[in-house]
């Protein structure tokens, strides 16, 4: 297809795609509870759906049919779900022990307003004040089992154990950034949701919006097996490390840098990308003249992991929107970034042919 | 037999870019193969014989892919930061070669360590491929190179890089060599990305659907000095593996290629291994299960650039396992 062709059928990023990747980042969708984000991609995409399923884990399954016969069967998965916190014993007195739920640095979470429960109640994880601790204490971190969430005095009815909640950052925009607390990978689930609004329509778009990615790439797992696809993207977003120095050394563990365009993935703990998809990514970006990176290959993981090697093997690769300070409080990201990424991967799925798969990998 | 090995190990192929790999195994079996696929994880699928009344449908399992290392970052003098592919050690990488699949070749050099004594940990390793900028550098972001290390063969034993698992890629070329006809439906799978987490057997597994699994590994050895406590010594034969740290072999599959051994007087050693696994693991749990096991030759230095083997044991085992497949198996 034509570059201009391309281009004129890309979802474009908008107030309203922003507004929408506002309300998913405000949402509280901690791994195993992801209804409140699940809700919104209904809403979004039940109109427009060929096939929609919920599954048994609670993965939204929705099938967009291409116009083309036998055409190629294209899965796109995002994870709904979030790094987060289940309340584990009520302390009384409004006070309640905690477990960190995917992967949070437990030095993040001293002094972090929090949301919890199904009605978002506010709370605080308390820190000591300065002035009553010791040297010796202010040197180390604080284990997860000497914190509590406080949700105040009188308050305990509101939530019970067993309940999630995660950090209350709200998103906001400043300049050319956007700053949330659950932008990965609620940037990956606007994505989605556009595609799904905005096919591209040689192939059957099977998207996955996923769950439990963050505690193990669950959710992805049982889609990739129930989709059955011919190829797999995921769209994800990946921490920048793109800070200087402090000894003015070039950094050379970046990982990503903010702006630079979609990181594409060639090896992590879990997925050694396929190479035909990696290609492809790479000639799309180059024909249609987006900027792009490859994420330093290295640890992490995405759905790809769980994808790639259901039944008798998925070609699979993962596509980042970097975002500085992942699964802290606040990430974030560029929003040329994020139009970048789902430009690239809309072309690039645009472009497949069904001879890509017909060289061996 | 050793010119074959001498081929296979020699040739680069790090987990997930076993193109090349692939060929040269390709080149081999052809013209064995009653059938020859590829899926799409890159496995080199060969069936031999069709499954008859009495004969079982059995999935053989050696890896094509080695262990190796990826560029991370090339800095602005020209030197490559990398992160590995497998189970690759620290103190077996400062001042290796490595070659890329782009020919390109690199020693791999170290910052200063304030303690001569310790061991460099990845992150302050690199590798100097004679650039001085990222401009001029044959290397960028994302390639892949393997350790290089020519084959040596000292008489009885033999050296190399990626004798795991390309030995038994030997073995099983030579053993799909051997049989002129069988009761058995075999595939002969030539399978990708084992040393990053048996993922090649997985899929190819699910695909092929087999009433049995056979992994055919490197495994320990006890034998050198104040070495690792394990009943498994160079020169005494392929080792039947009972278990290792991810997978218990089916013990009937395990007396079935005792039994083989004995009555062919093929000698062989009973293995356990503690730490490690293969491609039976993946194999063992694939879809609704089926009995697993490996048949495995005894290997020192594993995961060094320099893997010794006993090429009597290589022949044994080609031996025991000709022996088994051609006739009717009873679990």
């Amino acid at each position: 297809m034509k570059k201009n062709n391309l281009l004129k059928t890309t979802p474009q990023i908008g107030e309203s795609q922003i507004d929408l990747l506002r309300r998913l980042s405000d949402s509280v969708a901690v791994s195993g509870d992801e209804g409140a984000v699940r809700k919104i991609v209904l809403e979004e995409v039940k109109d427009v759906a060929d096939e929609l399923k919920i599954d048994a884990l609670g993965n939204v399954l929705v099938t967009r049919k291409s116009r083309q016969k036998n055409a190629l069967r294209v899965m796109v998965a995002a994870h709904m779900d979030e790094v987060g916190f289940m309340l584990v014993n009520d302390d009384g007195d409004g006070l309640f022990s905690f477990e960190i739920v995917g992967g949070i640095d437990n030095r993040q979470l001293v002094g972090k307003p929090v949301l919890v429960g199904k009605d978002g109640v506010p709370g605080i994880i308390g820190a000591k004040p300065i002035h009553l601790a010791d040297a010796d204490e202010l040197k180390k971190p604080i284990p997860v089992e000497n914190l509590k969430i406080d949700i105040g005095p009188g308050n305990s009815k509101k939530v019970k154990v067993g309940d999630r909640g995660t950090f209350a950052t709200r998103f906001f925009q400043n300049g050319p950034s956007m700053f949330g607390k659950a932008l990965d990978d609620r940037l990956g689930v606007a994505t989605l949701i556009e595609y799904v609004k905005h096919p591209p329509e040689n192939v059957d778009l099977l998207a996955a919006f996923t769950v439990q990615e963050e505690i193990g790439a669950r959710g992805a797992k049982v889609a990739g097996f129930a989709l059955d696809p011919d190829v797999a993207f995921v769209i994800e977003s990946t921490p920048a490390n793109d800070l200087p120095t402090w000894d003015d050394e070039e950094n050379f563990r970046y990982n990503v840098h903010l702006g630079a365009g979609p990181a594409i993935y060639r090896l992590d703990a879990g997925t050694l990308s396929d190479p035909r998809l990696i290609n492809l990514l790479v000639e799309t970006a180059e024909l249609l003249e987006i900027p792009y990176q490859f994420r330093q290959p290295g640890k992490g993981g995405t759905d790809a992991g769980a994808i790639h090697k259901n039944r008798a093997g998925i070609p699979s690769v993962s596509i980042s929107v970097p975002g500085r300070y992942a699964h802290t409080a606040v990430l974030i990201a560029h929003l040329e970034d994020w139009k970048n990424s789902v430009a690239l991967v809309h072309a690039a799925i645009q472009r497949i042919e069904r001879g890509l798969l017909s060289e061996e990998r | 037999m050793k010119t074959l090995i001498k081929k296979l190990v020699e040739t680069v192929g790090p987990s997930g870019y076993e193109t090349r790999i692939r060929e040269v195994v390709r080149a081999e079996v052809e013209k064995l193969a009653d059938e020859i696929s590829t899926d799409a994880m890159g496995n080199l699928i060969v069936r031999k014989g069709k499954k008859t009344k009495n004969g079982l449908k059995i999935m053989l399992a050696a890896h094509i892919d080695e262990i190796g290392v990826m560029v991370t970052h090339v800095d602005k003098n020209g030197f490559a930061r990398f992160t590995t592919i497998g189970g690759v050690r620290p103190h077996t990488c400062y001042g290796s070669r490595v070659r890329f699949l782009n020919g390109a070749a690199g020693v791999i050099g170290g910052e200063r360590l304030d303690n001569q004594a310790n061991v460099h940990s990845f992150e302050n390793m690199f590798i100097d491929v004679g650039a001085t900028s990222p401009q001029d550098s044959p290397v960028k972001i994302g390639d892949v190179a393997a350790f290089d290390r020519p084959f040596e063969d000292l008489g009885d034993r033999l050296i190399s890089k990626a004798m795991d698992d390309r030995v038994c890629v030997a073995v099983l070329i030579e053993t799909l060599r051997n049989i002129k006809s069988s009761i058995n439906e075999l595939y002969f799978v030539f399978s990708t990305q084992e040393e990053v987490g048996t993922r090649g057997a997985t899929t190819a597994a699910f695909g092929i659907d087999p009433d049995v699994g056979i992994a055919v590994d490197v495994t320990g050895t006890g034998d050198t000095p104040r070495g690792a406590v394990m009943d498994v010594k160079l020169g005494a034969g392929p080792a039947i593996k009972i278990k290792d740290s991810g997978m218990l072999a089916d013990p009937n599959l395990v007396n079935a290629l005792v039994n083989c051994a004995q009555k062919n007087k093929i000698p062989y050693q009973r293995e356990v291994l503690l730490g490690g696994s293969t491609d039976a693991r993946a194999m063992q749990i694939t879809r609704a299960g089926m009995p697993a096991g490996c048949v495995s030759v005894p290997t020192r230095y594993i995961h060094s650039p320099s893997e010794m083997v006993d090429f009597h044991d290589v022949e044994n085992a080609v031996l025991l396992l000709t022996a088994f497949l051609s006739e009717a198996i009873v679990l």
